[in-house]
């Protein structure tokens, strides 16, 4: 079964490198864009993370996996124990096998895993054209260019984009500049409490935003640990230097 | 405390222990030190507190880690997510690793620059050398721990490396990775090598002490206590200890919280996978060198040869060095240019082994190989013969 997957994954890969590799373009540099979490001080607007969970819900999670992450992980981005178990059961994950050995499903607990929306990569790649779409859980982390190059691949496509075959869609930020993702965001895909349009740039800021807190969930704290940390080091300092040459005053140079 | 009169009454075994000890703390804490020691003398200090605190995170990430090639990565994510103060403790693991690796080279260039190798303390040099080659293993069997694609593909060229060797090479691979591939039998080993090899480290490192404190320190200019003066390791020395250790805590809030991507390779949040290998396979910052030398031989046998000779070498150190005494040394400049040498022959050489070996890079890689060689094949011998021969 591993076997089998590993070269499924594999197999994908190679095609989608050869495939979009083929004119070896490098992306476009994307334009600089304010983000809430860059910068040594920066911290997330958990509001646009909330938001972006939506988008990634209603837009992202029909192809794309977060294998890593469990429903109880989203009381990370400010979401009340009740909320997390409310937001779980709108989920299904399997369930085993009935007595008739087809697939159960039910509802989601806090502690389940996300689902992924594939069977297995062989199911993945059946249904997008031989490329298994790659799992979301770090890919800010891993994803070269940063958050300001995934804004730009997700609103960089052109207005009528139409996919060519053996090479994907046209947008500047891929590598070789195709890709193969249909343009997954199209405006409307969700409905902003605060009266913000839904449109394509909103959505793609928010669910970039969404992501950038799946690939690093704890990077406010370790922020705020490092000024706690750094301050009572420095203060620790100032006191040991003062011992330090306080105890050496006696000694003759 | 020698002069006093005891009461010998029967009950002496556990106050008699706790004498001993005392007597020891006490014996440890007036130890006589040169008085010229400069703070480079610290770095010993941090490393024991690096390594302590490298025992004690590692020990808690044991309880939550899976040596499983199908569970592994699964595992360290959730650490990172689910563990409580998870990614606290992983990160200060990792910037631990870098830290101790970095002390560690300062220490090794301090004792080569102020000739700490001199009888009478070659034991502590070898010993020093030995811990080197151990915590190299150690941090090398920790990367391939998170099974990520660098970790599969750093163990797939280590086993490929290894089995290059002649006679003995392919029977080595399928012991280190227990089978064609990197794979589950592979991280059973390395988790054992890893979690091993920490203690072991921890023992040596109590010999390497102790056998500090037997012989006396090197002091940097290498005159007898008599002309430098003796002040006792505890307050002068300690406190310094502590300000070194606080200063470099800083550093590592410093990187651990705000600048991590020094550190932290991106492509080892991917989960292995044997069928795509990555475009650029390199090593953490810290064998870049090693690495670098390794690549830069078109055959397989002589750079593993040169790359594990550049190790090696430092364990002849004292017998190249053809001085008789720390005294009779090179002028401050040769001495200071010899180990600018060096320096920057390591760091050419792993600039080198960040890129493709091409063009200029191999001629980098190859100068830089030269260099660093040099260092210890010409220098060390040939310095020491010349200005003995100029005193005399």
């Amino acid at each position: 079964m591993m076997v089998r997957r590993c070269v499924a994954i594999g197999v994908g890969l190679l095609w989608a490198c050869s495939a979009l590799a083929q004119p070896a373009r490098g992306p476009a540099p994307a334009a600089r864009q304010q983000w809430s979490f860059t910068g040594a001080l920066g911290h997330f607007d958990l509001a646009a993370v909330q938001r972006g969970y939506a988008v990634f819900a209603g837009s992202c999670a029909s192809c794309h996996s977060l294998s890593q992450l469990h429903f109880s992980d989203f009381e990370g981005m400010g979401l009340q124990t009740a909320e997390v178990v409310a937001l779980a059961a709108s989920w299904q994950v399997p369930d085993g096998l009935d007595a008739e050995g087809r697939l159960r499903h039910r509802a989601a607990r806090p502690d389940d895993a996300l689902p992924s929306p594939y069977a297995g990569p062989e199911a993945a790649m059946v249904a997008n054209q031989g490329v298994v779409p790659p799992d979301l859980s770090r890919i800010l982390q891993v994803y070269p260019g940063g958050p300001d190059r995934l804004y730009g691949l997700l609103v960089g496509y052109g207005p009528q984009p139409v996919r060519q075959i053996g090479r994907g869609f046209s947008n500047p930020y891929a590598i070789g500049h195709f890709t193969a993702m249909p343009p997954p965001l199209h405006g409307n895909e969700v409905k902003y409490a605060d009266g913000t349009v839904p449109d394509v740039q909103a959505e793609a800021r928010d669910v970039t935003t969404f992501l950038a807190w799946v690939s690093a969930p704890h990077l406010d704290q370790r922020r705020r640990l490092g000024v706690g940390a750094g301050l009572y080091l420095c203060f620790l300092a100032v006191l040991f230097a003062i011992l330090n040459r306080r105890i050496w005053s006696d000694v003759r140079k | 405390m020698a002069g006093k009169p005891v009461c010998h009454n029967g009950q002496g075994a556990e106050p008699a222990t706790q004498d001993q000890l005392s007597a020891w703390a006490k014996a440890y804490g007036r130890l006589p030190l040169p008085a010229d020691l400069n703070w480079l003398w610290t770095i010993g200090a941090v490393l024991c507190a690096i390594l302590a605190l490298m025992l004690l995170t590692g020990l808690t990430l044991t309880l939550v880690y899976t040596p499983d090639a199908g569970l592994a990565f699964g595992s360290v994510e959730s650490i990172e997510r689910r563990m409580p103060a998870g990614w606290l403790l992983r990160a200060m693991h990792m910037t631990g690793a870098s830290f101790f690796m970095l002390a560690l080279y300062v220490h090794l260039l301090r004792g080569l620059y102020y000739r700490s190798y001199l009888p009478p303390r070659r034991a502590v040099w070898l010993s020093g050398c030995a811990l080197l080659v151990m915590v190299m293993v150690t941090a090398f069997a920790g990367y391939v721990l998170p099974w990520g694609q660098m970790s599969y593909w750093g163990a797939d060229v280590a086993g490929k490396a290894v089995g290059a060797l002649p006679l003995a090479g392919g029977w080595l691979e399928g012991v280190f990775l227990g089978g064609d591939s990197p794979g589950t039998p592979t991280l059973h080993r390395m988790f054992a090598l890893h979690f091993g090899l920490a203690f072991l480290i921890v023992g040596v490192v109590l010999g390497h002490i102790a056998h500090v404190h037997a012989r006396g320190s090197s002091s940097p200019s290498a005159r007898p206590t008599a002309a430098t003066g003796v002040l006792p390791f505890h307050p002068y020395f300690t406190v310094r200890d502590m300000l070194a250790i606080v200063l470099v805590a800083l550093a590592f809030v410093g990187v651990l919280c705000f600048w991590p991507e020094l550190i932290v390779e991106p492509a080892n949040y991917r989960p292995a996978n044997p069928l795509h290998t990555p475009a650029d396979i390199e090593p953490e910052w810290y064998f870049l060198p090693f690495y670098g030398m390794m690549q830069a031989v078109p055959f397989k046998l002589g750079g593993l040869l040169l790359s594990g000779g550049a190790v090696a070498v430092l364990f002849a150190v004292p017998w190249l060095d053809r001085a008789t005494d720390a005294a009779h040394s090179a002028p401050v400049v040769v001495r200071m240019g010899a180990m600018g040498l060096l320096v920057c022959s390591a760091v050419a050489v792993a600039c080198a082994g960040l890129h493709h070996m091409q063009g200029v890079w191999m001629l980098v890689a190859r100068l830089g190989m030269v260099g660093y060689y040099a260092y210890f094949l010409l220098y060390l011998p040939f310095a020491g013969r010349v200005w003995r021969r100029g005193r005399a």
